[in-house]
């Protein structure tokens, strides 16, 4: 791949444009994958239209199910399109030669759950208004939905990022990495629905935000320095 | 050199040939605590005065739940040590805690359904340690299925290492969610640095309990290591020596 190319050619002193070339080749790829972006978006929306149909149209009881159900729906959302963050790369090998490039593989990670934001997490957290009006959110819970998921999703980008490096070599990783990601989620979903919640009931709401940011600023450090590590795992296998 | 025991303490066949020895004792004493903390703890400590005596569960449930925790911790601890120092004992002392750790897991939540029925009148809430405590048998089957995937035992040993790191993080929640969300569940009883709001009368049963508890998790864990020790070097020559010195033992005993 030419950004690879580019990257060994800059070497490790000046390893800033070899990353900005990762970055936009990656946001390229994950733009031209139209699918890719559709998918989870439409899994978000179809799931949540079902929910009335499961338990019964009264608003009342959308009302009280939405912050949640629509939490969990996002969650499961990211979750599902976290599989393929590193597939393609570690089949053709690009991820090798990332793993072997002098800029460092921790901010080739930052960079690519940052894209997987970009494609999955913020349109999730756009379109979660929308889905409030089908499900009868009270009016007070709509700011707070979209701040919340716009960091929650980025956290679990991150997050995920570590379950999608460890289980990249095999080759159904599908529910094992569900399995050992979903445990990790919850802080986030604890708190992203307690804002919410918080929000509707009119009391203040900027603590969970804060730990959410929190969450968010703890995962950009660490999550990618573990999935780094899990890439040369999985590059060993 | 002092870091000699430390790199001694890494070699399987070191392990294998000095715990041997360590697990008569080791047995002996979990067996003797356990039964003079059952029998004290069951038959002497007096009444809970609310709760009557569905309470004596907390005999088994709380030595349970601190060994379920702690063994997340001794699971995470040994594969770090297997990632920075390369150690084949300490990767097999980490798979080893992993389903020992997921079945104390398990009889904690049980036994905690178990006397949630009479004091709380439902076998489960959802509440914050409860849940916790789900969360951390979630974390442990997640180590175990990862290294089920994986066909190579190395990569599943640092791959499984890696996840028990990254699921601490959760660990210091756990704890910290009693005071987070404070619901049904009642503050944590013992504490080391004030003292307890448990009576002397029903504490030293407990402590009997717990000590016992960690001698049998002490035995479990070596038992078990040992076992994957010979699994994982049984094509080494010491093994195969053990293996015949084990045999002519068993033949000289008929």
């Amino acid at each position: 791949m030419s950004s690879v190319e580019h990257a060994s050619a800059v070497g490790g002193a000046r390893s800033g444009p070899g990353l900005a070339a990762l970055l936009k080749v990656e946001l390229l790829l994950a733009l031209r994958k139209r699918a890719d972006i559709a998918n989870p978006l439409l899994f978000f929306v179809t799931v949540l239209a079902l929910l009335p149909l499961g338990v019964g149209p009264e608003p009342e009881l959308l009302a009280r199910l939405a912050p949640g159900m629509i939490w969990v729906m996002a969650l499961l959302a990211t979750l599902l399109s976290q599989e393929s963050l590193f597939r393609s790369d570690f089949e053709d090998g690009t991820l090798e030669q990332q793993a072997l490039a002098p800029q460092p593989l921790y901010f080739a990670v930052l960079i690519k759950a940052a894209v997987h934001w970009l494609v999955t997490g913020l349109p999730l957290a756009l379109l979660s208004p929308m889905l409030g009006l089908m499900l009868n959110l009270p009016a007070a819970g709509y700011l707070c939905l979209l701040v919340s998921l716009l960091l929650g999703t980025a956290s679990m980008s991150l997050i995920g990022a570590v379950g999608a490096a460890l289980t990249v070599a095999l080759r159904r990783p599908g529910l094992l990495l569900a399995l050992i990601v979903m445990p990790l989620y919850v802080p986030v979903l604890i708190f992203g629905t307690g804002a919410v919640q918080a929000a509707i009931d009119g009391y203040v709401f900027a603590p969970q935000l804060a730990i959410l940011a929190a969450l968010l600023a703890a995962a950009a450090a660490l999550a990618p320095l573990a999935a780094a590590g899990a890439i040369r795992i999985s590059l060993d296998n | 050199m002092a870091w000699q025991w430390f790199h001694r303490l890494g070699s399987p066949r070191w392990f294998y040939q000095k715990t041997g020895a360590w697990l008569p004792w080791l047995a002996l004493a979990s067996v003797v605590l356990l039964t003079i903390g059952t029998v004290w703890g069951l038959g002497f400590a007096p009444q809970d005065a609310k709760q009557g005596h569905s309470y004596r569960i907390i005999y088994i449930h709380v030595p349970a739940s601190f060994l379920a925790l702690a063994g997340y911790y001794i699971m995470a601890i040994s594969g770090a040590i297997g990632l920075i120092w390369k150690m084949k004992l300490s990767f097999a002392v980490m798979r080893a805690a992993a389903p020992i750790g997921a079945v104390l897991t398990v009889i904690a939540l049980f036994t905690g359904a178990v006397w949630g029925k009479p004091t709380w009148g439902t076998y489960w809430v959802w509440d914050a340690r409860i849940t916790s405590m789900l969360i951390l048998l979630f974390l442990y089957i997640g180590v175990i299925a990862l290294a089920r995937a994986f066909s190579r035992e190395q990569v599943a040993d640092k791959a499984c290492a890696l996840l028990a790191l990254v699921g601490t993080v959760n660990i210091p929640i756990i704890y910290k969610s009693v005071d987070w969300w404070f619901t049904l569940h009642q503050p944590a009883t013992i504490k080391l640095t004030q003292s307890s709001s448990i009576d002397p009368s029903m504490f030293y049963p407990l402590l009997t309990m717990i000590i016992g508890f960690y001698c049998l998790y002490a035995w479990t864990l070596i038992t078990h290591t040992r076992v994957l020790v010979l699994q994982r070097e049984w094509r080494t020559q010491w093994v195969q020596q053990e293996l015949l010195a084990g045999e002519s033992q068993a033949g000289e005993g008929k």
